[in-house]
């Protein structure tokens, strides 16, 4: 076999200085621009939820005052949530791979993709201001009238920040869906492509369809706290609850936006490592797209206890098990796919499984949740929290760093060292279920949320999810040291080190500014392992 | 390590153990279903494992009959548990008939439990063990919530609207009241309990303390003061409405349509008069937004419902 | 694999990553279509919080609705309405080439609609007068206090994102103009000023929504 070796010209050394980065139209760049901030705003939210954990080890208060607990708690939510979790699969694998996947040359729009990574960094430093002048305590869901007439705090920095960032949202997703729909290679039909494309797309409308609304709800509410306009304000004729409505119109499906791109990961995962054409395509292909519409139907479920109607509430309910069958078959899909596969157990291949595993619990406990009368208990409680946390923690950062360890040779042209980094997916998984399984224990017990100090009974149960806490936070540090480290000194990947299928592994490991050395011509389904591996490679 | 530590929560009410029951069940489901993943990933990954660098696993593209089972049964199993869960909730969204009624007004940090007869607690409710207790809960402030674990009961506080809740205990002794709803810095110390005494106990705690009278009869005083009763007359000869006999009855409003007069509509009279005026009356009550506080506006609920119908004089 | 036709000449305006200008045509389009569809989102949240008050508290928002300008509201509309016509004939005369129209055009729409603007300003500052700006110095009659304070927030929140828009489109009629002036608007490549024009012709589409339900409650009839 030839000695691997280095493309000579490839987006990683077209251009060098600070200049070629910052005006770069690449969108493999621009998705390298995006890893450097979910990175930094990640490990930013992970350290206030280290303090969150250190804190509640105790029943007493006693590490920070409750005024800064409850900022903490916020900002972890603000921090993870939107600019960390609704970003990073989207902007970073998306915006790489998406024109790739469909051999593309660019995304449809470079410069608005480059003006979405300036948007969502004028929204983070806004949200920075906030926290660093004094900090946010609304909780992530800055729910009325507490954020508009009670907090003193950033509120409204910490808004604007978000409602900027938004945009980076919108504009990203716009991409993403222009794309798709016009720039598609000769050949590749839309049941060609890789299902990672039909999960960011459906990502994408929800992206367009729901942040507008996000946006309008936080303009109120910063007119409200400014102007004292009076929409959410019973004194004045407001209603506080309409709040709730507008915020979770967008905050529910945001949570698919978060958890799709992780679906499609997995997707391409278990059939690069079992080798196999992932069993149901087009019922994957269309349970995304389910996902999307229904997710728009069922924000009432974070309200049962609101003071909503009984009747909007079993409308809300029954919807919300509704939405759950398309990730149902989802999992089914994927495990169908391992029958008869040619199953290697590689690092990516670990976090698809951790996914699978984790995600079911996460969504089964979301059946506890949508029905109501058990909901009544366990909402607003840790229940809720290990619910969540399931999905996004077990869920989402286990399919993104399933993968980024797969395309990581493909990205950077080198591989990690792999006992390394199955070990710290072998750390993250066992930290992640000690830190988040005795919530569910803690949330039926009565432990509300937000709680900065709780009765002792609690104690057993919060002191081992904070020691699972530990072990996770070092889970999760492991991989930046040999990410780092592989870029100058690991083995050189060659195009397709895996064997699988898909553009993305016919051209070279990094691939050339404009992808590809001549624009593929797809005659072959997306996963076709019927033919020797070889084959496909360019 | 863990005495004094519980895995599960006392059942102290006649929901608990519907709710408990709802919970087994789906906690039954969600083992069998997380086995059954779990186990098939496990049994091929050992049997499905790479035996050659170069294999590839084999061409299955999918089956109709296996997507349209694994829709169905999962659906069906959701619907049973979506009945299952809507029953529970009907049951404690309508309160029994006649329930011992207690107002709850919660503030940034503390609870203010008042008992129709005048007495008032905070932070403490005494309650009866057996008997159905629906309380009547406002916010002075922000967004709280009431939330008994052992009950299984959990509602929010909302300012500018009364919402409900109601349990029926079935064990006397002391359980935690926690506010559910992020309120602000002192949110987790608003923490209450709700003691559940025996009916003779309860009773004798009662006599025990009101100085000043029922809430009623607070609600009638304020009635003078406020001077309401200059209009509201109950000869008819007033410029507003008659009250006795009103709480309860469908009234219709000038621009036809009709409502229940309940505790909302009370309220909302009283600080907004001109938003429903009853059909036949002019638009000249003054607000007394700002002149009454959450603790009167229910002092002159209670008075109100008081207020029985007048037998009819008939003339001779 | 299809060579790549690299080297005959290509449209100035083509961008490289695009295979032709119809390609490049249907992508932009379909990304303005794409975005138009998140400002009806954006409006619609606002729309929605208009539509629950208005049930809630409807003499109020009448005799509030009433205290609203109806005479400028009416110019506004019928000069945002013939600032949509002008854009549409700026699009026909780009389509055809002729770069003089376009210009005459664009310039027609860029007046109409400041036109637009400065009577709005007018309204504003005659709300101003009257104390019917929401906030510490808003006065009103006691009765419908609360609730005409809440339709005037509505009134200035939808208007004035309203009119936020108008000046960002504004701004695009500026550089479509620019572009036309230095020929780089021809008849093969009139693109931008179609999709200007989507945008432009959606504000107007608000604003037929906006005047009636702002400015005609309850003044059907006389």
């Amino acid at each position: 076999m030839a000695t691997v070796i280095l493309p000579p010209r490839h987006y990683l050394n077209d251009g060098y200085g600070i200049a070629s980065w910052l005006f770069t139209r690449d969108h493999k760049r621009i998705a390298l621009l995006y890893l450097a901030g979910v990175t930094f705003f990640f490990f930013v939210g992970g350290a206030f939820a280290v303090l969150i954990r250190l804190e509640l080890a105790t029943p007493a208060g006693d590490l920070v005052s409750d005024e800064t607990y409850n900022k903490l708690f916020t900002m972890h939510g603000v921090m993870m949530v939107f600019f960390f979790l609704i970003p990073a699969i989207p902007a970073v694998l998306g915006n790489f791979l998406v024109p790739i996947m469909i051999g593309a040359k660019d995304l449809a729009f470079p410069k608005l993709n480059l003006a979405s990574w300036y948007i969502y960094m004028l929204g983070a430093a806004f949200t920075t201001y906030a926290i660093v002048t004094g900090g946010l305590d609304t909780g992530w869901t800055f729910y009325t009238p507490f954020s508009t007439m009670s907090s003193t705090t950033k509120v409204i920095p910490a808004a604007l920040g978000i409602f900027v960032t938004g945009f980076s949202s919108i504009l990203t997703g716009l991409n993403f869906i222009v794309t798709i729909h016009r720039m598609r290679a000769p050949g590749m039909t839309w049941f060609r492509m890789p299902l990672f494309m039909w999960s960011t797309y459906a990502t994408s409308l929800i992206m367009v369809l729901g942040t507008p609304v996000i946006a309008i709800t936080i303009l109120l509410v910063a007119a409200e706290r400014v102007f004292h306009f009076g929409f959410f304000d019973p004194t004045r004729g407001g209603d506080p609850i309409l709040f709730q409505h507008l915020f979770w119109f967008y905050s529910h499906p945001a949570v698919y936006i978060m958890v799709l791109p992780a679906m499609g990961v997995i997707s391409e995962l278990v059939a690069a490592f079992c080798r196999k054409q992932v069993f149901g395509y087009t019922f994957v292909a269309f349970a995304s797209l389910g996902i999307a519409v229904l997710g728009f139907l069922v924000w009432g479920h974070h309200m049962f206890v609101a003071g909503q109607s009984v009747y909007a509430a079993l409308v809300f309910s029954i919807l919300s098990f509704l939405v759950a069958i398309p990730s149902a078959v989802k999992v089914f899909n994927w495990t169908a796919t391992m029958y008869k596969g040619s199953i290697s157990w590689e690092t990516p291949m670990l976090y698809a499984i951790g996914f699978i595993g984790l995600f079911t619990i996460g969504g089964l406990t979301g059946l506890f949740l949508a029905s109501v009368g058990l909901d009544v208990h366990v909402t607003d409680t840790y229940f809720i929290v290990a619910h969540f946390h399931y999905i996004m923690v077990g869920g989402t950062i286990m399919g993104y760093l399933g993968g980024l360890h797969y395309w990581w040779p493909k990205i950077s042209g080198r591989l990690y060292n792999e006992a390394l980094a199955k070990f710290s997916a072998l750390v993250i998984f066992i930290g992640f279920n000690l830190t988040f399984f005795p919530q569910f224990i803690l949330g039926y017990l009565g432990m509300p949320r937000r709680y900065h100090a709780y009765p002792p009974e609690f104690q057993v149960l919060n002191v081992l999810s904070s020691a699972g806490a530990s072990i996770l936070g070092v889970g999760y540090l492991i991989p930046m040291v040999y990410l780092m480290w592989s870029l100058r000194y690991g083995r050189l990947a060659g195009s397709n080190p895996w064997g699988a299928v898909g553009l993305e592994w016919t051209t070279t490991s990094p691939p050339p500014t404009e992808n590809f050395a001549e624009t593929p011509v797809v005659t072959w389904d997306a996963y076709d392992y019927g033919a020797p591996v070889e084959g496909h490679v360019a | 390590m863990w005495s004094g530590t519980p895995l599960f929560p006392e059942s102290a009410s006649t929901m608990a153990s519907r709710v408990d029951s709802l919970y087994f069940f789906l906690l039954a489901v969600s083992i069998f279903f997380s086995l059954l993943i779990a186990g098939l990933i496990v049994f091929y990954a050992v049997k499905y494992r790479r035996r050659s660098p170069d294999s590839v696993g084999s061409e299955i593209h999918g089956g109709l009959v296996l997507e349209l089972t694994w829709t169905i049964v999962p659906f069906l199993i959701t619907m049973v548990i979506f009945v299952w869960g809507a029953s529970v909730f009907f049951a404690m969204a309508r309160p029994p008939d006649e329930t011992l009624n207690i107002y709850v007004v919660g503030k940034q940090w503390m609870w203010k439990f008042q008992h129709l007869d005048g007495q008032r607690e905070i932070d403490e409710l005494h309650v009866p063990v057996g008997r159905p207790v629906k309380l009547i809960m406002t916010s002075e402030d922000v967004i709280h919530d009431v939330f008994v674990p052992a009950f299984r009961i959990k509602a929010d506080v909302v300012p500018g609207r009364y919402t409900h809740l109601w349990f029926q205990s079935t064990k006397p002794g002391r359980y935690r009241l926690f506010c559910a709803e992020y309120c602000g810095t002192k949110h987790s110390g608003m923490i209450g309990e709700v003691v559940v005494m025996e009916p003779s106990e309860y009773q004798t705690w009662l006599s025990g303390g009101a100085a000043e009278g029922s809430l009623a009869s607070a609600g009638a005083k304020l009635f003078r003061d406020l001077a309401c009763n200059t209009c509201h007359r109950p000869d008819a000869q007033g410029r507003g409405p008659v009250l006795e006999g009103l709480f309860g009855k469908t009234v219709t409003l000038q621009n036809g349509e009709t409502l229940t007069v309940d505790e909302a509509y009370v309220r909302e009279s009283i600080l907004q008069p001109a938003a429903k005026i009853a059909s036949g009356f002019q638009p000249i009550m003054p607000t007394f937004q700002g002149l009454v506080t959450e603790e009167q506006l229910l002092e002159l609920i209670e008075y109100v419902k008081s207020l029985h119908e007048l037998p009819q004089v008939q003339p001779r | 694999m299809l060579p790549e036709a690299t080297h005959h000449a290509h449209h100035p305006a083509l961008a490289h990553h695009f295979d032709s200008l119809g390609q490049q045509k249907e992508a932009a389009t379909l990304g303005m279509w794409v975005f138009l569809g998140t400002e009806v989102l954006f409006f619609g949240g606002m729309f929605l919080a208009y539509a629950i008050y208005r049930a809630w508290y409807p003499a109020a928002f009448a005799v509030a609705s009433h205290e609203l300008d109806i005479t400028l509201g009416t110019i506004n509309t019928v000069v945002l309405i013939t600032s949509s016509l002008t854009m549409a004939l700026a699009v026909h005369a780009a389509q055809l080439g002729q770069r003089k129209l376009v210009l005459w055009f664009l310039v027609a729409t860029m007046v109409l609609g400041a036109v637009f603007l400065g009577i709005k300003s007018v309204e504003y500052y005659h709300k101003f007068e009257e104390h019917h700006v929401p906030g510490p110095g808003f006065q009103f009659e006691p009765e419908y206090f609360r609730h005409a304070q809440l339709f005037f927030s509505l009134y200035f929140i939808m208007t004035g994102l309203h009119a936020l828009h108008m000046v960002i489109g504004l701004g695009i009629m500026l550089v479509m103009f620019w572009w036309t002036w230095r020929g780089s608007i021809t008849a093969d490549y009139y693109n931008p000023i179609e999709i200007s024009g989507l945008y432009w012709h959606f504000v107007d589409i608000v604003w037929i929504f906006l005047f009636p339900l702002l400015y005609l409650i309850g003044r059907h009839g006389v």
